[in-house]
């Protein structure tokens, strides 16, 4: 899984249809001080994000499908979880 | 899944058995503000709608060819959808001084 923040959203009426109903949002990938690298991914969300917050995303298709229930979803990047914070052991001193 | 924009379409006489009708589509990959990033690639297009100087978003490895019927076909990119809003707030990343 990879850190991001939430930084758009994708609105679209033609898509195929698993996407029908589902939000869209962007999420910039980030280093774990909340960072952007420059890189980003468009996800599906598991866990009512919304913009500005910091998220954790699952980028692979199987566990993907699993949390959307769907074994022929063409799915591959979830919001699952919301982050409050990340520690690095190297700055712990 | 990441944005492209179209900026041409493929046609091929010969194609393996499964894709054929499908559209195939040249799709300058984008960032965020729509500036071209990297290479182009060609994308089956699942929509069948997509066309030259539209906005897509597509996924990338075995799941784009889920997004076709039938599915087990040798894609690895596939147009998923139009893009009619996109929203882009930077503000909420950390700058250079951020946390």
């Amino acid at each position: 899984m990879i850190l991001g923040v939430v930084t758009g959203s994708i609105t679209s009426t033609i898509n195929h249809r698993f996407y029908d109903g589902r939000k869209l949002l962007i999420v910039d990938k980030t280093n774990p001080q909340f960072r952007p690298t420059g890189r980003y991914v468009i996800c599906i969300d598991a866990v009512d994000a919304g913009i500005g917050q910091r998220v954790l995303v699952l980028d692979e298709g199987n566990g993907a499908r699993q949390i959307t229930a769907d074994p022929s979803g063409p799915v591959r990047s979830v919001i699952v979880g919301i982050i409050d914070q990340v520690t690095v052991a190297s700055e712990l001193g | 899944m990441l944005l492209g924009k179209v900026v041409g379409t493929v046609v091929c006489c010969v194609l393996y058995e499964g894709l054929e009708g499908v559209p195939m589509l040249l799709v300058q990959p984008v960032d965020k503000h729509q500036q071209p990033m990297g290479h182009l690639i060609v994308c089956a297009d699942g929509t069948r709608m997509a066309g030259p100087d539209e906005l897509i978003y597509y996924e990338a490895s075995r799941e784009a060819a889920l997004a076709l019927d039938p599915w087990f076909v040798p894609v690895d990119h596939a147009v998923i959808g139009i893009v009619d809003q996109l929203v882009a707030d930077d503000s909420g990343l950390a700058g250079e001084g951020g946390p």
